[in-house]
């Protein structure tokens, strides 16, 4: 008999309609043409030729690709979710780019902003022309943004931007940036050309995972602001937070394609891998770490297409959301040890992608909402009564 | 000669000077198994094609990409546009699959040809149908790839233009076209230099896969192709009966194959001085030098 593909066990792909196959293959093919050959060079330098990627992204029309109108593809949520799973397969720090972008900097401008805002600045988004950034984490204030120091004053008209973010992925890079900050009235979005005077990015550097990722720290000094850079649509927290809940939703579907690339690795190479004098795909022991991961990747694939198709008809909810995040990046994570048992002494080196997915894998359980958050929302849904605050 | 300088120049005799620019692009495509997977035999000894991923043929990509670069610069294809680009295949039903993906990359519509009687068909029965159903489409120019890569015959442009009675300017590495004069031109890169020829439309071009690069099909170009037309037409439809294709009409058969023999293991040469003359004579013995 010949072996069935641990990837495909549940034939999930019959879930899937033609438009999303296509899609999802289309990004397959891209991540293996200009991804796979070069990002373990990315990896190991810490850096990534993000503006150059942006652009081959923007062709296709990956970034803010979910979203409709100003240039945007206009797809379901599900393909989304299918183009993350691609990219993440390749590195989640390519995923974290296309997040950022098109889940929280083009989604703020394209939900809250104003129709000039829009204008100005989605088109580029979309192309892969202009890169965007997301400020909401600060060095003291990550899963308590309402806490928040960075502020906007009032002077005259214009608004006078004061604090820092931290941990801003593509903020070194961006050409504009979605700030949150304190305002008299509660937390307001501002959009930010990051030419503008006063607004200074510096690059993380020293960083074990998301290498190829690049990863800044925002400063505002007297950031001067006309009147119509804030967002119009929105105050307060439920701003970014919509954004988040983009992006965790890219990122429920993201981590199942890294730990399929992990599982795909490792099992060809216990196929391969010759130890006393059988592949040591033939031993036990090993037969039920693949069985296990086989399972937990149809499994948390299975979540995610449920999320996709409920967040089509637009029925999704974030405590489903912190749900669908906390299992599929658990699971990742423990898909990439479990592989790296297998690939041994190989399993640590960058010439296989497995401790780079793990590695990686450790920033997103923790970024767009920490595990421990996301296990007390579905507690707070579950019992009523929120307990981390 | 040198690389790179134009060694011959063939020219047709023009038919006169055409009064429009609209160009009419027929690309040939064809569904293969993907070119990457291993490939078995079935008992009837032709391509078992159920078991491996059925893909657009690689090489006809750049067809679709070349007449898409041509439309773009002189005017556009599709809705509002000056040309059209129709794709064409014969094949099973499933072949839709592949040819979705060219109409994903850009191109307008396609035909479909597909019979229960055409199965086995060798490349004299595909042009006989291909040919018949070129006339009727009011093609400017056919293009294809140089060959599929599941059979890799490479005459089919050529029997093309043989039975359509039309020139033919074969293995493309570049093509211009100027329509309002009436003239095609192509660069072929041959061992000896640069061929460069012309022909008057309407002609048969096939490229090769140095003349561009195809594009990804765009997540707009994915969602447009589904409202794209595919037009299925039986062999009634396009004039030809069945006796004259499938395998039973076909003048090539196979008669026997046999599977490719299991890599040996290579030899190791040991260089203890005189590892040159060991390995010149190992490549003397295969004649490669």
């Amino acid at each position: 008999m010949d072996p069935k593909s641990a990837l495909d066990l549940l034939s999930i792909d019959h879930l899937l309609s033609d438009e999303e196959r296509d899609i999802r293959d289309t990004v397959r093919k891209v991540v293996d043409d200009k991804v796979r050959p070069y990002v373990a060079d990315w990896y190991e330098k810490g850096d990534l030729p993000a503006r150059e990627l942006a652009r081959e992204f923007g062709k296709l029309g990956l970034l803010g690709m979910h979203l409709e109108g100003y240039g945007c593809a206009g797809t379901s949520a599900t393909a989304y979710g299918l183009a993350c799973m691609e990219l993440e397969a390749g590195d989640s720090g390519l995923r974290s780019l296309v997040s950022v972008q098109g889940s929280l900097a083009m989604f703020a401008i394209w939900k809250f902003g104003s129709e000039e805002q829009k204008q100005q600045w989605l088109p580029g988004m979309a192309s892969g022309e202009f890169i965007g950034c997301f400020g909401l984490t600060e060095a003291d204030y990550g899963s308590n943004p309402s806490g928040m120091i960075t502020h906007a004053k009032r002077d005259g008209k214009d608004w006078v931007l004061n604090g820092s973010k931290m941990w801003i992925t593509n903020g070194p890079i961006a050409d504009v940036a979605v700030v949150w900050a304190q305002t008299e009235d509660g937390i307001r979005g501002f959009v930010v050309p990051t030419k503008t005077k006063g607004f200074q990015a510096n690059i993380i550097h020293k960083k074990l995972s998301l290498r190829a990722s690049i990863t800044g720290e925002l400063v505002f000094t007297d950031l001067r602001l006309p009147e119509d850079a804030v967002l119009p649509g929105v105050v307060g927290l439920k701003g970014p937070m919509s954004s988040l809940n983009e992006a965790r939703f890219g990122i429920l579907y993201g981590t199942v394609g890294a730990a399929r690339d992990c599982l795909e690795v490792a099992t060809d190479y216990a196929l391969s891998r010759i130890q006393f004098d059988r592949p040591i795909a033939a031993f036990q022991l090993t037969q039920e770490k693949l069985a296990n991961m086989a399972l937990e990747v149809q499994k948390g694939f299975l979540l995610a297409m449920h999320l996709g198709r409920l967040k089509d008809e637009e029925k999704l909810h974030p405590d489903q959301i912190s749900l669908g995040k906390l299992n599929n990046v658990r699971m990742a994570l423990e898909v990439a040890r479990m592989s790296r048992t297998i690939l041994a002494a190989n399993g640590v080196t960058l010439e296989y992608p497995i401790m780079r997915h793990a590695n990686n894998l450790e920033s997103v359980l923790t970024y767009e909402g920490t595990s421990e958050i996301h296990l007390l929302t579905i507690g707070r849904a579950l019992t009523g009564i929120q307990a981390f605050k | 000669m040198a690389d790179g300088q134009v060694i011959g120049n063939i020219r047709h005799i023009y038919v006169g000077v055409r009064q429009e620019s609209l160009v009419k692009f027929l690309v040939c495509v064809k569904q293969v198994p993907d070119s990457w997977a291993e490939k078995k035999l079935g008992a009837d000894a032709r391509l078992d094609r159920a078991g491996v991923d059925a893909v657009l043929n690689d090489l006809d990509e750049y067809a679709i990409e070349e007449a898409l670069r041509i439309c773009e610069n002189s005017g556009g294809n599709g809705e509002g546009g000056e040309h059209s680009i129709t794709l064409l295949s014969m094949g099973p039903d499933r072949a839709t699959e592949a040819i979705r993906k060219g109409l994903s990359m850009g191109a307008d519509n396609a035909i479909l040809i597909s019979d229960e009687a055409l199965s086995g068909s060798d490349a004299l029965a595909t042009s006989l149908v291909l040919a018949k159903a070129i006339e009727a489409s009011g093609a400017h120019i056919v293009l294809c790839g140089t060959e599929s890569t599941d059979a890799r015959m490479s005459v089919v442009p050529a029997m093309l233009a043989e039975r359509l009675g039309w020139p033919q300017l074969t293995f493309a590495g570049e093509l211009k076209i100027d329509a309002a004069a009436n003239k095609v031109t192509i660069k072929r890169m041959t061992d000896e230099g640069i061929e460069e020829m012309e022909a008057s439309l309407p002609c048969v071009v096939s490229v090769i896969e140095k003349i561009n690069e195809p594009r990804y099909p765009s997540f707009k170009g994915i969602m447009a192709a589904k409202k794209k037309t595919i037009e299925t037409r039986s062999l009634a439809d396009v004039g030809v009966s069945g006796d004259q294709v499938g395998s039973a009409s076909s003048w090539s058969a196979v008669v026997d194959s046999a599977l490719r023999p299991p890599r040996s293991a290579g030899i190791k040469v040991v260089d203890e001085g005189n590892g040159g003359n060991e390995l010149v004579s190992f490549l003397a013995d295969k004649k490669i030098v």
